[in-house]
């Protein structure tokens, strides 16, 4: 062991905190090397020099002191989870308040609106194409089409007991 | 069989203010020592322990035993004593042991004949010396030689409340007590008779 290393471990050596194969190998050292010896002897009397420090007694009204502190301090609530700081309060109101701001005039949220009435409109122009073409107007298969997914109409079968009229409605007066 | 302090804080939180009368008991003594020696004012001192106490209180609810009572208690009142001294240190007391005597220490003028009134006060000066060899030393030396010298806290102990490894600690300590072993040595070379049974050897 060298003499650094011996220092380092000195405190715990004299304050016997060392174990027992540390302590040897010090006092092996402390045995051959008087330079550390002295200093140990040295550190050993400002150690127990220490020691000539009388103590300190509290007052006599120590602990009435501090149950006067104790009593004076502020008493829970029991509501008082309920209603918190109004400065926090406040807070959180103006958080929320902004954040509903935010999210309600966002550019996100009124490209959503935007998209929905888009589709909206993309539908009306897909069947624009039936609405508008005559002949197919003409056949109601065709109608079938554009009337309402949860309630089918059944498609109309000409009447064949029916004579059929002529567009033009003549030929009745022969 | 006397409780753990571990146990005494938790009835303390279940509301038995008779344990925390059992622990202000058995800490206000070692509490008051160590800010004293911190700050060097009684009644700093006192008040310092009284918070410390106060505080202990008010986390009561909130107390887990994650660590020794101790290091807890010792951890609150190192925090105390160092803010303290921080927020006086425009008007600090912290004298080294070369500055001049302050006024309310200047040493009496004593009666030759009177040889008892004579010791007492050698003692007083020389118990005086070691606590501003002490007051000299840097903050965190300081309350590493109060933990380990008075306290006798072990170093895993004392490394938690100063939040250091415990090498650090070591090395810490040793810087401490070589600088009171400098500062101590017109001391020693003088000794007082101890009184017997009253010191631990080393």
């Amino acid at each position: 062991m060298k003499c650094e290393d011996v220092a380092r471990e000195l405190i715990p050596y004299l304050d016997r905190r060392a174990n027992s194969a540390l302590r040897m190998e010090i006092e092996d050292h402390l045995a051959a090397c008087a330079a550390c010896h002295a200093r140990a002897q040295e550190f050993r009397k400002a150690w127990t020099a220490l020691d000539d420090v009388p103590l300190v007694e509290p007052s006599l009204n120590f602990n009435a002191r501090v149950r006067e502190r104790i009593a004076a301090e502020p008493r829970p609530r029991w509501f008082r989870w309920l209603v918190p700081q109004p400065r926090l309060a406040l807070s959180v109101a103006l958080l929320l308040a902004l954040g509903l701001w935010v999210a309600r005039f966002s550019p996100s949220a009124r490209q959503e609106q935007t998209s929905a009435v888009k589709a909206q409109d993309f539908e009306a122009v897909k069947d624009l194409g039936v609405i508008e073409n005559l002949d197919v107007l003409t056949k109601f298969d065709a109608l079938s089409e554009l009337a309402p997914t949860d309630s089918p109409q059944p498609p109309v079968q000409p009447d064949s007991s029916q004579p059929s009229q002529p567009a033009d409605g003549g030929g009745g007066d022969m | 069989m006397t409780s753990s302090d571990v146990q005494l804080m938790l009835d303390v939180k279940a509301g038995d203010d008779a344990s925390f009368d059992v622990l202000l008991r058995k800490y206000r003594t070692p509490l008051v020592n160590f800010l004293y020696r911190m700050v060097r004012d009684t009644a700093t001192a006192e008040d310092l322990a009284q918070e410390v106490f106060l505080r202990v209180y008010r986390a009561r609810k909130d107390y887990s035993p994650s660590a020794k009572f101790t290091t807890w208690l010792f951890r609150i009142a190192t925090n105390l004593a160092l803010n303290s001294i921080r927020d006086n240190r425009h008007r600090s007391r912290d004298v080294s042991i070369d500055a001049p005597v302050e006024e309310d220490e200047a040493p009496l003028e004593l009666p030759a004949r009177e040889t008892r009134i004579d010791q007492q006060m050698a003692e007083r000066d020389r118990a005086d010396t070691i606590r501003r060899a002490v007051t000299s030393l840097p903050e965190k030396q300081r309350v590493a030689v109060l933990l380990h010298k008075y306290e006798e806290m072990d170093y895993a102990e004392i490394a938690k409340i100063l939040n250091c490894s415990e090498s650090a600690l070591k090395s810490l300590l040793f810087r401490a007590y070589e600088t009171l072993r400098v500062q101590l040595a017109p001391l020693v070379a003088q000794p007082v008779a101890h009184r017997a049974g009253e010191r631990r050897p080393l």
